[in-house]
């Protein structure tokens, strides 16, 4: 528990703008192209991301020193990915009982995102830079965020974009590309942010 | 066998190839041909995992279908495929360990990758195993031109070489091209390419028709 503040504010911060889970790491990118026609439905898969990502980020992290204390560390992929649906089932269940005006507006994206892999990534990435608990929790929290404001800005200019006329050739997912090449153009100039 | 669904062998191995191919088609599966194709190396590494995670799992996961029970076989087929990727991932640590040092987290992700689930769900579930290993095949095969076109493309316009021999001179790079943003620009583009070569075809179609 030896980084302060400041240093746990610059990983968060990082995580979400230099490092963005869609734009410069490529994680989700699934749901970053198949939920992102309408504002409202990116919104709310952002939600649910955010509240899986977080939750399964810091589950991963304990169970982790237990699969380490056992030396079954082999087991890692295995044991995440079921935790990951576990625990989206869990949500699904949860959310449903306890606020259901919420579970409709989710629909069908809480059940997807146990195959997101920017849950699953979170949670490598964050063992692979081996870091403490309190490094866990702002890195997840920061991916998290910057997969939400990545996805909003996103659906934001497909809406946008929708009712515009395109070369014919390029309707549809390769404009969508070329929308995604400009706004992770975008993203880069936040390199110069934070020190390498 | 051989005409169970009225499929022939043939058509189901070749199916992902182009009509079906994972990526410029079905946009599935999308993270590591966007993230590990910054070279024809890292691509072919990624394309071979990936595409014997698929053949294998899908084999295995329609020899197992009928026991399996209807409401739990998500969790199960992942299980299944997180297993296979487990043994592809301490294989490369072992044999080809640069490579997997640059491929990094993107070897666990293959679990999470949807193209393998899928298969599985749309196709292993539903079919005899020699069927499921060639459908898993030709998607992979699929999945593998994809992003070595991808990787070389852009190998070639970042460096000036294919597989580190030098094609051309380093006057001609486009530097954006090996940064994140070039990953979205190429596919962008290729799939914008193919359209339109899929709309010449069949225009050159209609008039051969007509002219008939």
């Amino acid at each position: 528990m030896n980084a302060n503040f400041g240093e746990l504010f610059a990983l968060m911060f990082s995580a979400m703008l230099v490092y963005n889970f869609l734009l410069s790491r490529f994680l989700g990118m699934c749901s970053f192209f198949g939920v992102s026609q309408k504002i409202d439905t990116a919104v709310g898969m952002s939600i649910a991301v955010i509240f899986v990502m977080v939750v399964s980020g810091i589950s991963a992290w304990v169970l982790n020193l237990l699969l380490v204390a056992w030396h079954i560390e082999f087991l890692q992929i295995l044991v995440f990915v079921l935790v990951i649906a576990a625990l989206v089932q869990f949500i699904e269940i949860f959310v449903k009982k306890t606020n259901p005006v919420l579970y409709n507006a989710l629909g069908i994206y809480l059940p997807l995102i146990t195959t997101n892999c920017a849950v699953l990534g979170v949670v490598f990435l964050n063992l692979n830079q081996n870091y403490d608990f309190l490094q866990t929790i702002f890195n997840t929290v920061g991916s998290a965020l910057g997969y939400a404001l990545a996805i909003i800005l996103f659906a934001s200019i497909r809406e946008r974009l929708s009712i515009d006329e395109l070369p014919p050739v390029f309707e549809g997912m390769p404009a969508a590309f070329i929308t995604a090449f400009v706004l992770s153009m975008g993203f880069m100039a936040f390199n110069g942010m934070i020190k390498a | 066998m051989a005409n169970q669904n009225g499929e022939t062998n043939l058509a189901v191995l070749t199916a992902g190839w182009i009509k079906q191919n994972p990526t410029f088609v079905q946009v599935l599966g999308m993270c590591p041909v966007l993230a590990v194709s910054t070279s024809a190396e890292n691509a072919l590494g990624m394309g071979l995992a990936t595409l014997g995670v698929l053949a294998i799992s899908n084999l295995f996961i329609s020899f197992v279908r009928n026991i399996i029970p209807n409401e739990i076989r998500i969790p199960v087929y992942i299980s299944i495929i997180a297993a296979f990727v487990t043994m592809v991932n301490l294989l490369m640590h072992g044999y080809t360990y640069s490579l997997w040092v640059s491929l990094g987290i993107y070897i666990p992700l293959i679990v999470v990758n949807c193209v393998p689930l899928g298969r599985a769900e749309a196709f292993a579930s539903k079919h005899g195993p020699w069927k499921s290993f060639l459908d898993g095949l030709g998607m992979g095969i699929g999945f593998l031109g994809a992003i070595m076109l991808i990787g070389i493309t852009r190998e070639l316009f970042d460096a000036g070489t294919i597989f580190g021999y030098h094609i051309w001179s380093s006057a001609y790079n486009v530097f954006v091209v090996a940064l994140p943003p070039g990953a979205f620009l190429v596919i962008g583009l290729y799939m914008g390419l193919f359209r339109y070569i899929g709309k010449m075809r069949s225009q050159k179609k209609v008039q051969g028709d007509e002219s008939k």
